[in-house]
């Protein structure tokens, strides 16, 4: 086995070629044509946006299937949140995560809202900054209680946020579609390249995403926490 | 060998250690730490590639997202029977 393999990576061509003949054509054409300079964000949302519908759709998949896995089965109540610190003892959590925890979550929230909008000018776009808006919400978590979390982010505002992402691309890509264009053509004005507004539907179509990877991921943390600190088995037997 | 060349030969060594040291540790919950660090050296192998995107979309999967869903499911699963 391992001379097969050893034989089957000597035969593989040098670092770093060959060259991708699109890569290169996406390349030249995409500042002049499309007015973006983060040429992975063209790609993603322009020259092949229908692939991101498809991933968005799959990250609304399961998060629906995590939640419909994770309901309340016919066994389980659901009693008052028991948090870390009163089921193993007197735990005073992190010292550390106390003090520099509640600045972390503004700064988190302030970078994944800047990842998501500079998506079609420089490396991110709207699934990195969505993932970190996520982390800035459980990092609210982190710092407080699963009290304090329902109240700062409550779970149906985040479902609706997620919904509300994924039927955005679509409007915009019918949007497209309603005006004479291909589906998901890039309809609106195409400003100059390095600016914020520009590129047309491409920081439309990173924002869309941005909201909906946010409200998916939540859901999922959500459900998942939920099912550890507030389900329990009901009690059988003794009446 | 140029610098980046060599940044790149480095990182990978790192890579083929860190996946070593995932599969050594034995404690679920050292794996995760095990993961993340994993998650994010990954990241820093991408970046070194040249896929600024792909690594700061392992940044956020890999290092963000799964350490905390195994961590939840852990939590879980070892939670006192009632």
């Amino acid at each position: 086995m391992a001379a097969l393999l050893g034989w089957a990576l000597a035969g593989l061509p040098a670092f770093g070629s060959p060259r991708a003949s699109l890569g290169i054509l996406i390349d030249h054409l995409g500042p002049s044509v499309r007015h973006a300079t983060d040429m992975v964000a063209v790609v993603n949302f322009d020259a092949r946006g229908i692939d991101t519908l498809a991933e968005e759709f799959i990250l609304l998949a399961a998060a629906t299937g995590v939640a419909e896995l994770l309901r309340r089965a016919r066994g389980e109540e659901s009693g008052p949140a028991v948090d870390q610190r009163s089921e193993f003892g007197p735990d005073p959590g992190s010292e550390a995560l106390r003090r520099v925890g509640p600045a972390l979550v503004g700064f988190t929230v302030l970078l994944g809202l800047y990842i998501v909008a500079h998506g079609h000018l420089s490396p991110g776009g709207g699934f990195q900054g969505g993932v970190v808006l996520a982390s800035a919400v459980i990092l609210v978590y982190l710092v407080a209680r699963y009290a304090d979390l329902r109240r700062a982010a409550p779970l149906p505002a985040f479902e609706l946020a997620e919904a509300a992402g994924a039927a955005g691309f679509v409007v915009v890509g019918l949007a497209a579609l309603a005006g004479g264009s291909a589906f998901l053509a890039n309809v609106l004005p195409l400003g100059t390249a390095g600016q914020l507004p520009s590129a047309g539907t491409i920081p439309v179509l990173n924002l869309a995403v941005g909201v909906e990877v946010a409200g998916g991921i939540t859901v999922v943390v959500a459900e998942f926490l939920e099912q550890t600190i507030v389900l329990r088995q009901r009690v059988r037997g003794r009446r | 060998m140029t610098g980046t060349t060599l940044f790149q030969a480095v990182v990978l060594v790192l890579v083929a250690l860190g996946g070593t040291l995932v599969v050594l540790a034995r404690d679920p919950l050292r794996q995760v730490v095990m993961v993340s660090a994993f998650g994010l050296l990954l990241a820093v192998l991408f970046a070194a590639l040249q896929a600024p995107d792909v690594s700061l979309s392992q940044v956020a999967v890999g290092a963000i997202a799964l350490p905390i869903m195994i961590l939840l499911a852990l939590a879980r699963i070892r939670r006192a029977p009632r």
